[in-house]
């Protein structure tokens, strides 16, 4: 288990340094989420199952997703049709695909090796929810507000510019 | 046993949160340094779940869950701000945004 633990983190600083050195915004996303998986496997080796599952469904699943909306709405500089095909060609995904691999191959491991699946004693949801909701209740709520604060800072600077607003700012 | 895992669980947070310091430092497209961003905020929630790991006990997921949060706030309205940005300049390099120097 603690072998899982190593290649995770070395999969983790790979793709991590690989989003270093991408060029392409794209490609930088593929290894970043690959690098958040990687963290989400080492999260469910030491004995923190509900941090790995928030972790891949909030962070690879919600941000990554939010930023790769982002990218498709830029649509920097080249034609699409260009890079739809640049995004087949083997070179683009390989990395990726070989580092999410190990991982996936890890994962069944670990969880092939339940009960005793864990490197130290497994925190479950209901243990993490009852002290989220007991001592730490205050940062809940402030969290909520901070919360709505960027819902309300997104939606205000998301928004198209109205036409008087365009014509004297320029 | 454990005292190993958590240093060296520390080592890596520390080479995840350089790194992404280095995405921000050396990158002057904002996506990438958006990216670093995240990675660095990874690295601090790494080390608050190695913590709760190491001593047993469930706070430093609930302290991962609140950086969650502010991850995703901070990338909800950076997000937002670089949408702004290349409305305005057809461009989301960081040094097309000097007025304030100049």
């Amino acid at each position: 288990m603690t072998t899982a633990c190593y290649i995770a983190a070395a999969i983790a600083l790979l793709a991590t340094g690989a989003v270093l050195f991408s060029r392409n915004t794209v490609h930088g996303l593929l290894y970043l989420v690959v690098s958040l998986f990687a963290v989400a496997v080492l999260f469910y080796t030491i004995g923190a199952p509900l941090a790995a599952a928030l972790e891949i469904i909030i962070y690879a699943g919600a941000i990554m997703v939010l930023f790769i909306f982002v990218v498709m709405m830029l649509n920097l500089g080249e034609r699409s049709e260009h890079r739809e095909r640049q995004w087949l060609r083997p070179r683009t995904w390989f990395g990726p695909a070989v580092l999410s691999a190990a991982l996936l191959a890890e994962l069944i491991y670990v969880i092939g090796a339940l009960p005793q699946g864990t490197a130290g004693s497994s925190m479950g949801a209901r243990l993490v929810g009852a002290t989220t909701f007991g001592p730490y209740v205050l940062a809940v709520e402030l969290s909520g507000i901070l919360l709505l604060a960027a819902l309300v800072g997104a939606l205000h600077l998301g928004q198209q510019p109205r036409e008087e607003e365009t014509s004297s700012h320029g | 046993m454990a005292d190993l895992l958590l240093s060296h669980g520390l080592i890596l947070a520390v080479l995840l949160f350089g790194a992404g310091l280095l995405v921000v430092l050396s990158r002057r497209n904002l996506m990438y340094i958006l990216m670093g961003i995240e990675i660095m905020l990874n690295a601090t929630g790494l080390v608050f779940v190695l913590g709760g790991a190491r001593w047993g006990q469930p706070d430093g997921q609930v302290l991962f869950i609140l950086v969650l949060t502010v991850a995703a706030a901070e990338v909800a309205v950076g997000l937002a701000l670089v949408l702004q940005m290349y409305r305005q300049r057809e461009t989301i390099d960081a040094d097309a945004m000097r007025e304030l120097r100049e």
